[in-house]
């Protein structure tokens, strides 16, 4: 398939914010994305602003405070596109589109159960959540974190293993949490099946806690993938590293306009597709 | 009508921040003896009288929006 063609739906609903970021970003890599709002697919939007999940080659869910977070971060968001796209989400998932949730987008993954996606493609309730952050504080800073990934997502196919990257977080919820007392038991299933794609690390890539990791998640997890590799939810923000310009290292980097960090899990996705179809 | 209130609370043994940090800003203010806060979410619904079973129509709701089963545990109360 070629670049061009690559069709990418950015969701957005209220209080989404960084699809603009987001676009940028794939339409700096050629291919064409479209800010799409949920009612344009479930088909509460006039004619001609009508559109179909499934025409797409991607979905890419980013961050914000949709519906202003209430009830919790990312539910009704969740709830919303469930009730209306459940059947064409799973087949999009099944057919092995790339869907990547960022931030709040992550949020939505995992109250929608597509992720962590252990042995199913979607789960009828959610199978982990991101909690209030340790620190009970909205946490924004630049993080840093390792890939972890073994070579099961597709989106970090062209990030080296254990590449240590810049990533923005910005978020008061991304405490990643499975049921207590399964917790120990889901995090090793996770490490074993390679569905653990970044850890938050220090500045040379140990692994560290607060305030390294600004939210107090199980095992430093900032990301992780379904068992098929397509579904990626993390909660920093890759475009917000698209370009070099936007690194507070930049002038230790190369110049502005070269690509920063996020640059791979963008390519990566492209990249995948172009091959697939 | 009838008005269901919903409480959705964090299951025993998951970690309250929010609990935690109300309860340090009263000790913050002077107010002595607190042996813990939790932090509690509630919901007033109110249905007309044509919903069927109303009970389980709130739990509907608590399944597919208002609790994640992860973390909640929530309880209805109808008034």
């Amino acid at each position: 398939m070629k670049r061009e063609e690559i069709r990418i739906c950015v969701l957005r609903i209220e209080g989404t914010n960084c699809e603009q970021e987001t676009f940028d970003s794939f339409n700096r890599l050629g291919a064409s994305p479209e800010i799409v709002h949920l009612k344009q697919l479930t088909g509460k939007s006039s004619e001609n602003r009508k559109r179909d999940l499934l025409d797409y080659q991607m979905l890419m869910i980013p961050g914000g405070f949709s519906s202003g977070d209430y009830v919790r971060a990312g539910a009704i968001f969740a709830a919303r596109i469930k009730s209306a796209l459940e059947d064409q989400l799973r087949s999009f998932v099944e057919r092995g589109s790339p869907v990547l949730g960022i931030c709040n987008g992550f949020q939505v993954l995992v109250e929608t159960g597509l992720l962590p996606g252990i042995d199913e493609i979607m789960s009828p309730v959610p199978r982990a959540v991101l909690g209030t952050n340790d620190s009970n504080r909205f946490e924004c800073r630049p993080t840093y974190l390792v890939n972890e990934n073994e070579g099961r997502c597709l989106f970090t196919a062209l990030l080296p293993k254990k590449k240590v990257v810049m990533f923005p977080s910005a978020h008061a919820e991304g405490k990643l949490m499975f049921p207590s007392d399964e917790e120990e038991k889901i995090v090793s299933l996770l490490d074993d099946e390679d569905m653990v794609v970044f850890r938050y690390t220090d500045s040379i890539g140990n692994y560290a806690d607060y305030p390294w990791c600004p939210n107090g998640s199980v095992d430093g997890i900032a990301g992780i993938c379904n068992s098929i590799g397509n579904v990626l939810g993390l909660m920093p923000h890759p475009e917000r590293a698209f370009f070099n310009f936007l690194s507070p290292e930049w002038t230790r980097r190369g110049g502005p306009n070269e690509f920063g960090d996020g640059w791979a899990i963008f390519e990566s996705a492209i990249q995948y597709i172009e091959k697939k179809w | 009508m009838v008005v269901a209130e919903v409480r959705i609370e964090l299951k025993e043994g998951v970690s309250d921040p929010e609990g935690a940090n109300t309860q340090k800003a009263l000790e913050l203010l002077g107010f002595s003896g607190i042996e813990r806060v939790r932090s509690v979410k509630a919901f007033e619904i109110t249905l007309s009288e044509s919903v069927g079973d109303q009970k389980e129509a709130v739990e509907e709701m608590c399944r597919r929006l208002l609790a994640n089963p992860v973390i909640h545990r929530y309880s209805i109360e109808f008034k």
